[in-house]
């Protein structure tokens, strides 16, 4: 039966999923590889007409140091703001998965979500106003407490730091909550009648199990985050310059296109590779 | 001042009722073409409609201009800027003979070499100004007179420039003693800029960001244009403008029509009407910067800041106004203010 019906098969697996890649070709393969065309040359086409192939953008990360600290400086930023999801987001997710049941979750659920649905300027806008001085939250800390207070976060590698996780968050914890939700609960309560403690089920158990979920999670915001530029120029001040903001520089404001397209693909190239190179050690976690 | 208004009716009458179109305008934010008292008189009297769009940098808007062709019928570009644009063949000549009000530009910025090209004027001088600073008259009671405020640590933490690779390095040029159009002591003013760096609070990009920091008590002193400082100050808020002894600064706003644009006559008539000294009056009441029509600038009552204070020669004399920048120092410029950026 299986043989005289695999070409219509086919047929059916062609016509379901040519949509799908056609988009992927129309919207994202061919900008993409224009962009990287754009990367080799000298001059956009439509401005000068005597533009020529170079390799100079890529030289310019490796002769100006600049790019090099920003690139170092962007990478610092995903890892700190990957770690503080990862502390927040994860115990959420156990606290959602494995403890609260029924309505409780579905309403906490949704409240995990909701920023989600918000337009992300906004969100950064509203952090702003909270932050700054004189803002909602000095205010709020000033009515509470008896004393002074002086926070200035606002402007700083924190309030960056603030907003980028609230941006973020919901991933770890969706991310997270899926793998957490699938552990048998079998296995729980196994571990528990073998005399396990709680710590011994989270370490030896639970974590183990759920780290794949963790792991996409934490793969999910240290991507975007690395060449973010939004948030760190609206809430860094002065210390908001990263490496997302000198290429959106190069494409906004300087209309360098090829240089600006360059560094887009080095970091591309610094991503993956810092994928790439985690990758064993995140293989050997799963086993 | 009627007249003036009929006259545009007329033109409209004559070149055709059926000519109601809608003119695309690319300006800054709240920059005098897009308020409602320069927008409702003049749909009245044309029937054209207007709509604007809005830009960040002048390279963003050269950008625009690159990109979207058709997409605007005028352009405010800051001269400095104009010769690029008229080279890469983004504007269009402009019939100066049917601009009624251009006879009232005086010849020193109506004949400005970066505005016209063989003979074909390509920008109509509409506003100049002076960038300096401006400081919170409720925080600092006696106004600085000199450029050396913005390094003042009494006002560490609270001060702030824009985030302007040229811009920034004309102010250091300044404060160095240097020409601003030629910077020849590149270190001096970097390293003078360095020693900015860690008293500046934040970057401001754009006057609606200005006046909020202001507002919010963020700032005491800020880098400023003269026209932004007067608006600003009629919104209520406690600044002056200062015009230090070192310099100040000197731009001049043009308006342009781009090549691509298809309702060129439509916007002929819209740049009429912004260097109307009746629009300019109405405008300068809100705060404007100085208007390069001289009728207009007469037109103002005596106690008008453009009057009082930019109206005075010896204020003129501290103007240094911009050159076109080449590539090459606008690249070493970007380099030196990217790399002290990143040192941050």
């Amino acid at each position: 039966m299986a043989q005289p019906t695999a070409p219509m098969d086919r047929r059916r697996l062609f016509a379901l999923l040519s949509p799908a890649y056609l988009w992927l070709l129309v919207a994202v393969f061919l900008p993409l590889s224009a962009m990287l065309f754009f990367s080799f040359l000298t001059d956009l086409p439509q401005d000068t007409p005597d533009w020529r192939i170079t390799l100079g953008n890529y030289n310019q990360f490796l002769t100006n140091p600049t790019y090099a600290t920003l690139l170092w400086k962007s990478l610092k930023l995903g890892f700190t703001v990957t770690l503080v999801c990862i502390l927040i987001g994860y115990p959420c997710a156990l606290v959602l998965a494995r403890t609260i049941k029924g309505r409780a979750r579905e309403t906490l659920f949704l409240l995990v979500i909701l920023p989600f649905w918000s337009n992300s300027l906004v969100r950064i806008f509203s952090w702003a106003i909270v932050l700054r001085g004189n803002g909602v939250l000095e205010r709020s800390l000033e009515f509470i407490l008896p004393f002074d207070i002086q926070l200035n976060l606002m402007f700083t590698t924190e309030a960056v730091v603030i907003g980028l996780v609230h941006s973020f968050l919901p991933y770890v914890i969706l991310t997270s909550y899926l793998a957490l939700q699938a552990i048998d609960d079998d296995i729980v309560d196994a571990a528990r009648s073998m005399g396990a403690s709680r710590i011994t089920i989270l370490w030896r158990l639970l974590l183990p199990l759920s780290l794949p979920g963790l792991l996409a999670g934490a793969v999910l915001v240290f991507v975007p985050v690395v060449g973010s530029f939004m948030e760190p120029r609206i809430l860094g001040g002065r210390m908001g310059t990263y490496f997302g903001t000198v290429i959106e520089d190069q494409f906004v404001a300087v209309y360098n296109w090829p240089l600006g397209a360059a560094l887009s693909f080095i970091l591309l190239a610094v991503v993956l590779l810092v994928l790439a190179l985690s990758s064993p050690i995140l293989k050997r976690a799963r086993t | 001042m009627k007249t003036t208004l009929l006259s545009l009716s007329a033109l409209a009458l004559t070149t055709g009722t059926a000519l109601a179109d809608e003119i695309r305008v690319l300006n800054w934010q709240g920059y005098g073409t897009d308020q409602s008292f320069s927008i409702e008189p003049f749909e009245e009297a044309t029937g054209h409609t207007v709509v604007h769009e809005y830009f960040n940098s002048e390279q963003e808007m050269l950008t625009k201009l690159r990109t979207n062709p058709g997409a605007y019928d005028v352009v405010m570009i800051n001269a400095v800027f104009t010769p690029q644009a008229i080279e890469e063949e983004l504007l269009a000549p402009i019939d100066a003979s049917v601009i009624e009000n251009y006879a009232g530009v005086p010849e020193r910025f109506a004949q400005d070499s970066k505005l016209v090209s063989d003979n074909d004027v390509y920008g109509v001088p509409w506003t100049w100004g002076l960038t300096s600073f401006a400081f919170n008259t409720s925080v600092i009671e006696e106004a600085p007179d000199s450029i050396e405020a913005l390094w003042n640590p009494a006002y560490a933490g609270r001060i702030s420039i824009r985030d302007d690779a040229l811009e920034a390095m004309q102010l250091a040029a300044l404060a160095t003693g240097q020409d601003i159009n030629n910077i020849e002591d590149l270190d001096a003013a970097e390293e003078k800029l360095a020693a900015l760096m860690p008293n500046l609070r934040t970057f401001w990009s754009s006057e609606n960001d200005w006046n909020q920091y202001m507002a919010a008590g963020e700032l005491d002193i800020a880098s400023y244009w003269s026209g932004s400082a007067a608006r600003s100050a009629s919104l209520g808020l406690p600044v002056e403008f200062v015009v230090p002894k070192e310099g100040a600064i000197g731009w001049l706003d043009a308006l342009s029509i781009p090549a691509t644009s298809e309702h060129r006559e439509a916007a002929q008539q819209f740049i009429d009407w912004m260097i109307d000294p009746e629009f300019y009056t109405r405008w300068d009441q809100e705060g404007a910067p100085a208007s390069a029509n001289a009728d207009a600038a007469a037109a103002l009552p005596e106690d008008a800041f453009n009057k009082r204070v930019l109206g005075d020669p010896e204020v003129v004399a501290r103007a240094k106004f911009q050159a076109p920048v080449t590539d090459e120092s606008r690249e070493a410029y970007l380099e030196i203010w990217q790399g002290l950026k990143a040192a941050q």
